[in-house]
């Protein structure tokens, strides 16, 4: 019985540190073909637009209704010690540091990431990956390289973007609607922003972006040649990636802070 | 590992019918899954002639083909194309090795995001430095030789199963390849379809001289496309003679395979058929 138990743990283990190394060894192998040529610009094009301008409604949305709810908070919490003027500098760190480059990153997963995870896998399963492989074209370097590199490139700018909207949208709530003085908002923010929050927070998004494109693109590359396989690949790279990303913001952040 | 003494034989036989093999196979085996897959397949292929590879559904047919153009590794064995035993390539030099190839494979595998033009024309961009209008006068050229003239602008998902295939065809033909790899060119579709399909195959092999390589369990409609059968039978070729040959074979599991034909109401005569109507 508690062989069988040792044994068990024994083969999870292996087989965890053995998907690993295959993660590592499909990344390393991305970058490689990412720097060598040809070099598929109009492909990397069409990944952003895919991943940036079509992801950039649900950015905008979810970038507004968090610095709505950070300023409904904010404001009630700050109010106790008064000290409402803090506002738009509660407001802004905490979407500069932390809200914008996670929750974009979780938003771009959701919408784009379990995309890329679908389309590869579909090709994978189609035979259209290894139609490219007979054609001497290499699927790393045509179809997984331009995903991530329109991943790193289009991360911080969403984020960005997220940044801006959540900030206007806790001066709506904050300014417009409870009150609190225009200039403090402002004056608030521009006294306790930092480069260095800005930087980190761009820093954090261009990790995510490749966090996303890298697992999403794994598990529809190494789909299994089913239906049922392709929806198991899609839910665990979704799953995957928005738990790295947690885990992966908590050790950027100590390492930040 | 299984070794039938007929199966060298019957490799070496096919070979010294026709010109020096173009691939040869030796001692190839293959695990998948846990499953063993290939068990030592010994196969020469005859350069510029058609060579079919019958076997059951899940009888690893497939996988023999993507050995030959190196999508799979063998195990353990070798596979020789031109005397280049491409299982110890690098992927740079397997990628020029490829260049002499091409294959339809069972899907057709077109590119979903790219209409037949773009298809076609996928090859020649990729791994030419034609000419915009020279790529054109191709795709179009090869288009109308398959039957698909003026189906440029179509998705696939627009295309019937027959028309994917000639499309898939044109892809394959665009090239120029020495050799193309038919992954069981006719399955799913009707029998009218198939025999056009089939004939479309023997009519540009004819036209272009190129080795066809096709995996099929299409009895007996294969014979008369074929220039020589093999049978794959529990992981190994257990006969390979010319398409004539083959069907007088005295091997009692090829015997029972090639006389289990199609049942008589699925051969029709296509009097169901509208007509005009084309794959």
């Amino acid at each position: 019985m508690v062989a069988s138990a040792v044994a068990g743990f024994g083969r999870t283990t292996l087989g965890l540190v053995g998907e690993m190394g295959r993660m590592m060894v499909f990344l390393i192998s991305t970058v490689a073909w990412m720097v060598r040529p040809p070099f598929r610009f109009l492909q990397v094009l069409k990944q952003i637009h895919f991943i940036g301008v079509k992801s950039l409604f649900v950015i905008v949305l979810t970038g507004a209704f968090t610095g709505m709810v950070l300023g409904l908070q904010g404001y009630y919490s700050l109010r106790k010690f008064g000290a409402e003027g803090w506002l738009g500098s509660a407001v802004a760190l905490s979407i500069i540091r932390e809200l914008g480059p996670v929750l974009s990153a979780l938003m771009v997963t959701g919408r784009a990431g379990s995309a890329m995870t679908a389309e590869i896998g579909i090709m994978r399963i189609t035979e259209q990956i290894d139609a490219l492989d007979t054609m001497a074209v290499n699927p790393m370097q045509y179809l997984i390289a331009p995903k991530v590199l329109a991943s790193v490139l289009i991360m911080p700018m969403l984020c960005s973007i997220f940044d801006l909207i959540g900030i206007y949208g806790g001066y709506l709530v904050g300014v417009e609607l409870l009150g609190v003085s225009s200039g403090a908002y402002t004056s608030s923010m521009e006294s306790s922003v930092e480069w260095k929050d800005v930087y980190g927070g761009f820093l954090k998004a261009i990790s995510f972006g490749v966090i996303v494109s890298w697992v999403c693109t794994y598990k529809g590359y190494n789909t299994t040649m089913s239906a049922e396989g392709l929806g198991t690949a899609t839910t665990e790279a979704v799953v995957l990636s928005s738990v790295l990303i947690l885990i992966w913001d908590y050790f950027v952040t100590s390492v930040l802070m | 590992m299984k070794t039938p003494l007929g199966q060298e034989f019957a490799a070496t036989k096919a070979a010294g019918a026709a010109s020096t093999p173009v691939i040869r196979l030796r001692g190839v085996e293959k695990t998948l899954g846990g499953q063993p897959v290939l068990q030592g397949v010994n196969l020469d292929v005859p350069r510029g002639k058609v060579t079919t590879v019958i076997g059951k559904s899940g009888g690893g047919k497939s996988v023999l083909l993507k050995h030959m153009i190196g999508l799979l590794k063998p195990d353990r064995g070798q596979v020789l194309v031109d005397e280049v035993d491409i299982t110890r390539l690098g992927s740079h030099e397997l990628n020029e090795v490829r260049k002499k190839f091409a294959m339809l494979f069972q899907s057709a595998a077109l590119f979903d995001s790219l209409n037949v033009f773009e298809n076609v024309a996928f090859p020649l961009r990729e791994k030419t430095k034609m000419k915009e209008a020279e790529i054109e006068r191709k795709v179009l050229e090869m288009l109308e030789a398959v039957g698909l003239t003026g189906m440029g602008h179509k998705f696939p998902a627009e295309l019937s199963g027959g028309m994917r295939k000639r499309a898939g065809l044109a892809r394959a033909l665009v090239m120029g390849p020495e050799i193309i790899l038919f992954d069981e060119p006719t399955t799913g579709l009707d029998p009218l379809l198939a025999r056009t399909i089939n004939d479309l195959i023997v009519e540009t092999q004819r036209k272009f001289g190129f080795t066809a390589v096709m995996v099929s369990h299409e009895i007996p409609e294969i014979f008369g496309i074929s220039d020589y059968v093999a049978m794959l039978l529990d992981g190994v070729i257990v006969e390979m003679a010319p398409s004539e040959e083959f069907q007088r074979t005295r091997h009692p599991a090829v015997r029972e395979f090639i006389a289990v034909g199609p049942r008589p109401e699925v051969v029709t005569s296509g009097e169901s058929r509208r007509p005009g109507t084309h794959a």
